[in-house]
């Protein structure tokens, strides 16, 4: 039947466009990171090395840089920002150092999430090292001095002068690699405890 | 919509002798266990949208009866959050969104000539798997450690990170919704595209059938990235994937993305076929043609196109930069357009017409003026700047309510007047349906305007404690809750009068100003209509 026919066609082109939109939301979740990437909106820095080459350093600004830490719920480790805040030129390359202990009875793995408020900023911050780049494993009772060096792109919009960086410490362990054949190069030597 | 009433309708000769032929009704459960008539599955989807509605309304009466006084009186704060959320997913999903479907399996065919849906069997399923959705979000409810309590918008990491187990059962009966919803919106697009009778063209197809195929579009659209939403939720949680956990690289800020660009248009998929039913209603009462029937139906269209791009005003103080939050705020402002000129139309409709104002227009009217008043504080709420102190009080709780309830549920019970008689074949109760209309019009007012207040005042949403400051307004919106509440009841009794077919014998047309298919066909609307389509000239 002609009918029939006509419905079923049109039913195959319902359900496509069903497949098709259930298969949008998941293509929103790469789209998300894309849209916010190209407009630079999210907050979210860079997750590799920039390359500090041939920038000029603008002398007639300076930027306030504030760190902020915290940890998730659950995440027992100490963090803290040696320094809370740092006057910069755009163009000049600086270094500061973040301090983690392990209190916990356990090895524990961290991954760092920065994140830099307000959003449109987070493109001109580039990081040319970062402890947040790899997952950090610490061994019981370890504690560690993590560098990050960063310089702020001197094409920085004028209207800002002061922005802040956050990083939020994230337990891993449960996802993480053996941290035994990947130790933490910046833990701070400990003495050997008898036993 | 031009004069479709000269008709022939040789499929529905009102000879008593010819029903006996081809009006073979089957007896017992299995008539509507197995049934494929589309005025059957249209009861079954009535009634269980009016008995989700009493059971989200006692979750309301729970609600409110915490709220009643400041402090912690009656239950634990975790059962309150489970009351406010699966509220929120019954009304939303089991009481609002069947009882349009339930219309439209009533109505459509009937509407333009057709003898049944394009595709009964599956509209048999597409309702019979409902409950099963409903028991199973109810019995969590049961479960250990509680039902869902993370509101009806399940916001990651309260869904994720915060949820008990019985989250799981939650993104299940999500699910089968979605599935019954999308089945309901294909059979209704396959029903209107090609099932109409020889004549009925696209424009002279009544608003109901317009605002409904539209809404059928939207639901096709947006119910499976609902479905890949809570499918995202369910494998955060329970399979250790990252969509929305950031220590995994997600970005729970994305969850409400999804969630939004699926949750906007769903608001016109509550309200569109609203509109619709008002559209028939008010020519009826005014003895005159719809007021700009084109610009009705582009308004319609216009509406769902821009419900894409205006997901973001949910979600203003995200962090959104100033840019972003200008757009959503100028797009959300813009569809004010659209839903202006469906105002201006219906009042224009009404504008030295020979008004009458039986039920069915008593709520039309009641809803047009107490609708507008939500879209205004809807107005309101897009306004970027104001919104970081209206969002998350009982000012959007208003908003809503005053769209959802005296807009949404206002428009479905002005339709149940309106065409009860024609499916019944017998004039309702005009007195309990009297005292049905003031006790719900002058409480539901009491119960949701109120809620402005307190919310401008800083009442949040979603505590079940509050300051002391607002225990007079809170004490009144109880009441007016309570109120509310019973004023339902009055339906009930109203609905099962009609049921047993009680009342004043109706004619063929019920209402002097009614046009429409329809209203061709006798009263009660045999089982089967339209087997031979009518002409429409």
């Amino acid at each position: 039947m002609t009918q029939t026919n006509a419905n079923n066609k049109l039913v195959i082109k319902l359900v496509f466009i069903v497949f098709g939109m259930f298969g949008f939301g998941f293509a929103l979740v790469p789209l998300y990171d894309v849209f916010c990437d190209i407009a630079g909106i999210n907050g979210k820095t860079e997750n590799s090395a920039a390359i500090y080459e041939s920038v000029e350093i603008d002398e007639s600004r300076e930027v306030t840089v504030e760190f902020i830490t915290r940890t998730n719920t659950g995440m027992p480790w100490e963090f803290r920002a040696e320094t809370k805040r740092i006057k910069v030129h755009p163009g000049e390359l600086n270094t500061v150092s973040f301090y983690v202990r392990n209190p916990a009875s356990s090895n524990i793995v961290a991954q760092a999430i920065p994140s830099v408020s307000p959003g449109t900023a987070a493109i001109y911050l580039n990081k040319t090292e970062c402890f947040c780049f790899n997952q950090q494993p610490l061994t019981a009772g370890a504690e560690a001095y993590m560098p990050m060096q960063f310089y702020v792109d001197p094409q920085l919009p004028e209207d800002i002068t002061y922005f802040t960086l956050q990083y939020t410490l994230y337990d891993v362990t449960a996802r993480a690699s053996d941290l035994t054949t990947n130790p933490n190069p910046f833990m701070v030597p400990q003495p050997e405890s008898g036993k | 919509m031009s004069k479709a009433t000269e008709i022939v309708t040789p499929g529905t000769a009102a000879h008593s002798d010819d029903h006996e032929h081809h009006d073979h009704i089957p007896k017992g459960i299995t008539r509507w266990l197995f049934t494929t008539n589309h005025k059957d599955i249209g009861t079954l989807y009535l009634w269980f949208a009016f008995i989700m509605f009493l059971v989200g309304g006692a979750m309301a009466m729970v609600i409110r009866a915490e709220l009643f006084q400041p402090g912690l009186q009656i239950v634990e704060p975790n059962f309150f959050n489970q009351m406010t959320t699966v509220h929120g997913l019954i009304m939303v999903f089991g009481a609002v969104m069947p009882a349009f479907t339930g219309l439209a399996n009533w109505l459509i065919p009937m509407m333009i000539g057709a003898p049944d849906m394009a595709l009964p069997r599956m509209n048999n399923w597409s309702f019979w798997i409902l409950p099963g959705a409903f028991l199973i979000l109810l019995s969590s409810l049961f479960m250990e450690g509680g039902g869902p309590a993370f509101g009806w918008t399940f916001y990651a990491p309260l869904s994720t990170t915060y949820s008990g187990d019985s989250t799981a059962l939650f993104v299940f009966s999500v699910h089968i919704m979605g599935i019954s919803s999308i089945m309901g919106a294909i059979n209704v697009i396959v029903t209107i595209f090609n099932m109409r009778a020889p004549g009925m063209t696209w424009m002279k197809m009544p608003l109901f059938v317009w605002t409904w195929l539209i809404t059928a579009f939207l639901l096709i659209a947006v119910m499976p990235v609902l479905a890949g939403a809570v499918t995202m939720v369910l494998t955060d949680k329970f399979f250790g994937t990252s969509f929305f956990d950031a220590a995994g690289g997600g970005d729970p800020v994305m969850f409400q993305h999804i969630f939004w660009f699926f949750g906007h248009p769903e608001v016109y998929i509550m309200i569109l076929p609203a509109f619709g039913i008002i559209s028939q209603i008010v020519p009826t009462f005014s003895r005159k043609q719809l007021f700009g029937y084109a610009s009705m139906v582009y308004a319609t269209a216009s509406i769902a196109l821009l419900s894409f791009v205006v997901w973001a005003h949910h979600m203003f103080t995200t962090g959104m930069p100033v840019y972003m939050e200008m757009f959503f705020m100028f797009a959300t402002m813009l569809i004010s357009v659209p839903t202006g000129v469906k105002v201006f139309n219906w009042v224009a409709t009404m504008w030295r017409g020979s008004l009458s104002f039986e039920m069915p227009m008593m709520f039309a009217i009641a809803f047009i003026v107490l609708f507008t008043i939500g879209g205004l504080s809807g107005l309101m709420l897009a306004i970027t700047p104001v919104d970081f102190q209206y969002h998350d009080t009982y000012f959007v709780v208003a908003h809503f309510h005053y769209v959802l309830v005296t807009g949404a549920v206002f428009s479905i019970m002005a339709a149940v007047y309106y065409w009860l008689p024609k499916w019944t074949g017998k004039m309702y109760d005009n007195t309990l349906a009297k005292w049905h209309f003031w006790c719900s019009l002058v409480s539901v007012n009491v119960l949701f305007f109120p809620m402005h207040f307190v919310g401008l005042a800083g009442m949040p949403r979603r505590i079940p404690d509050y300051a002391l400051q607002f225990a007079d307004f809170n004490k009144w919106i109880s009441l007016g809750g309570f109120a509310f509440g019973l004023s339902q009841l009055i339906f009930l009794a109203l609905l099962i009068k009609a049921c047993r077919k009680q009342g004043e014998p109706v004619s063929s047309q019920v209402w002097e100003g009614a046009e429409g298919l329809e209203w061709e066909i006798p009263s009660p609307a045999p089982y089967h209509t339209f087997e031979t389509p009518p002409v429409v000239k």
